[in-house]
């Protein structure tokens, strides 16, 4: 019994450890944004006065003058836009992949693989040459371009796994009652299917929403500029001051949303972050 | 079925146009895929062959391997390799053992599973940019808390020397990544047959014995997948640096390098040669890894 409670005691520090570490940055985030602009440098962990003065600076203006407000609409329709069609183009190839037989299947997956450990840094000076001579460049077509192509291998991958896993004699039956494959592919697989492909989106929108090195490079105004991109532009009151007060709060801002909505689908998360990686 | 279907004529038409159904539910992906690498990169290839600045636009020409030359015999080159190298190599190593702890913790625990996986979830959810932000006013002298740490001098200037600047550079990629790694390795080890456990405690193997004789050997496969995955990550490594330094004091990393000479100084040629080295590099990291894989890798997934 003595043994049983220092294990206890040993776990409970292991686990309190993590979360701590996990949280520190999050609630720092959240305390520098609460204080009062003459506190911002007083280096206390947490704030000894509150203000809502840097989430109101951020709003300012309306969305001619806010620094923040086009930035926060061009992230989430760009993150949003490159969802949608990612899940539809993977889909579509997950099911071919997870269900029909034909010659270079294993050329597409190992072609996949192969760009999800693309750097790129390399595709940068093309595309920035590419967008400005077909007008792409500081569109939102142009950033979502780049990312359609970095989350598909993402995105075929855990499709792929989920979709394995389905029941297919349903598809057969619906086949045998008369339905084209296509019918059978969005009458009955799609509905079995979307649990995954909600998985998958979830993965997908993180990785629009996080990237940084296109939003900076491809963008050169609030036209198409995202929030990361955004973030580094800011200006203080004067050109020597770092606004840390605004970028803390526009950071918990984009930040807070996307955990809750993390921790609330972790199960889904965990499952597709993980796909596939112990078929080895 | 399968054997019937070889002999049948309308049976073989059915396997034809079942192949044209797969090319055609392929065709967005693999072109939208290709379209922005595949091109690109050849393109990448032509322009770093060329003088191309976009301030002086009637100087360009081919110059053959010029940029190449250029972009290797510069010291700058060989400090950025070095440094990216270096953050590569260092927060991978911390991140292997920290994320090998994690899985454990998350596998073993006798509760708080679900509290633990809710925690490592949180870096995950967080922009690279943010978390970076949020680690450099930590450190910062004017705002930061942790100078005010016991142990730490007040006047430690974090951002002002090299080592000191990669120490938190490397904090937060670690920070920000060990989920991820943590998340890949428990896959690996919730597939281990607990009864191995079970045999080797009644042959009176010790904890660290379980540890180093079973769980290694038979998670040697989740590990190099991680590990190609992170290694790979970690080689374009960019967001944090650029947020916390910029560069300064001898911290810039190739993509870096590669993102100053494209967009903020123009010039296409040089910056393209970048580009191309950098490809290189992954390419050899990435053959190295598979080498050491087999081909077990194609059973692995691509990380985000």
């Amino acid at each position: 019994m003595r043994r049983g409670g220092r294990e206890y005691a040993l776990w409970s520090i292991a686990i309190l450890a993590v979360l701590v570490v996990a949280l520190i940055p999050v609630i720092w985030l959240i305390s520098l944004s609460l204080k009062p602009t003459d506190a911002v440098a007083d280096g206390r962990f947490l704030p000894s006065d509150i203000s809502f003065d840097n989430y109101k600076s951020l709003f300012e203006g309306g969305i001619d003058n806010s620094p923040f407000i086009k930035p926060l609409i061009n992230s989430i329709l760009i993150a949003l836009s490159t969802t949608v069609i990612a899940i539809t183009f993977a889909s579509f190839a997950a099911y071919a992949i997870a269900r029909l037989e034909f010659p270079g299947k294993r050329l597409i997956l190992a072609g996949a693989l192969a760009i999800a450990m693309f750097p790129p840094i390399s595709t940068v000076g093309p595309l920035f040459d590419m967008w400005r001579a077909i007008g792409l460049y500081d569109t939102y077509p142009g950033l979502i371009i780049p990312y359609l192509t970095f989350s598909l291998p993402l995105a075929i991958y855990v499709l792929v796994a989920f979709f394995r896993e389905i029941p297919w004699e349903l598809e057969q039956a619906a086949q045998v009652d008369g339905a084209t494959p296509f019918q059978a592919f969005s009458k009955v697989i799609v509905p079995l299917a979307a649990p995954g492909m909600f998985t998958a989106a979830i993965l997908v929108f993180i990785f629009a929403w996080n990237d940084f090195l296109f939003a900076i490079s491809l963008t050169s105004s609030d036209a198409s500029r995202t929030v990361p991109a955004a973030l580094a532009f800011f200006t203080g009151e004067s050109s020597f001051t770092q606004p840390t007060g605004s970028i803390a709060a526009a950071a918990v801002v984009v930040t807070v949303p996307i955990i809750v909505f993390v921790l609330f689908f972790q199960r889904r998360i965990v499952s597709g972050l993980t796909a596939g990686a112990v078929k080895g | 079925m399968e054997a019937s279907a070889q002999r049948h004529p309308a049976a073989s038409e059915r396997t034809r146009s079942e192949h044209r159904l797969a090319w055609l539910l392929c065709a967005p992906a693999v072109i939208a895929m290709l379209a922005v690498t595949a091109y690109p990169i050849g393109y990448a290839i032509v322009l770093s062959l060329q003088r191309i600045d976009l301030r002086f636009p009637d100087q360009s020409g081919f110059v053959g391997l010029d940029n190449y030359g250029a972009v290797l015999s510069s010291d700058l080159w060989w400090t950025d390799i070095f440094n990216t190298v270096f953050v590569m190599v260092t927060s991978v190593a911390i991140e292997l053992v920290l994320g090998m702890a994690i899985a454990l913790v998350m596998h073993r625990a006798i509760f708080g599973r679900g509290v633990v996986r809710t925690a490592v979830l949180i870096p995950y959810g967080i922009i690279t940019v943010v978390a970076a932000f949020a680690w450099q006013f930590a450190f910062a002298p004017e705002t930061g808390f942790v100078n005010h740490l016991p142990l730490i001098a007040e006047d430690m200037d974090w951002f002002g020397g090299r080592f000191s600047s990669f120490a938190v550079i490397i904090m937060a990629e670690v920070w920000k990544t060990t989920p991820f790694m943590a998340l890949l390795l428990l896959a690996g080890l919730v597939t281990i047959d607990s009864q191995l456990y079970e045999a080797a405690k009644v042959d009176g193997a010790s904890a660290w014995q379980r540890f180093t004789r079973i769980t290694l050997p038979l998670m040697k496969p989740a590990i190099l997948v991680a590990l190609l995955f992170r290694t790979l990550d970690a080689f374009r490594v960019f967001d944090t640096i650029f947020i916390m330094t910029r560069g300064a004091q001898d911290t810039e990393s190739v993509s870096i390098l590669g993102f100053n000479q494209l967009i903020s100084r123009l010039n296409l040629g040089l910056g393209s040669a970048v580009s191309v080295l950098i490809f290189l590099c992954v390419l050899a990291i990435a053959f190295l890894y598979v080498k050491g894989l087999g081909t077990r890798v194609e059973e692995g997934r691509p990380g985000s």
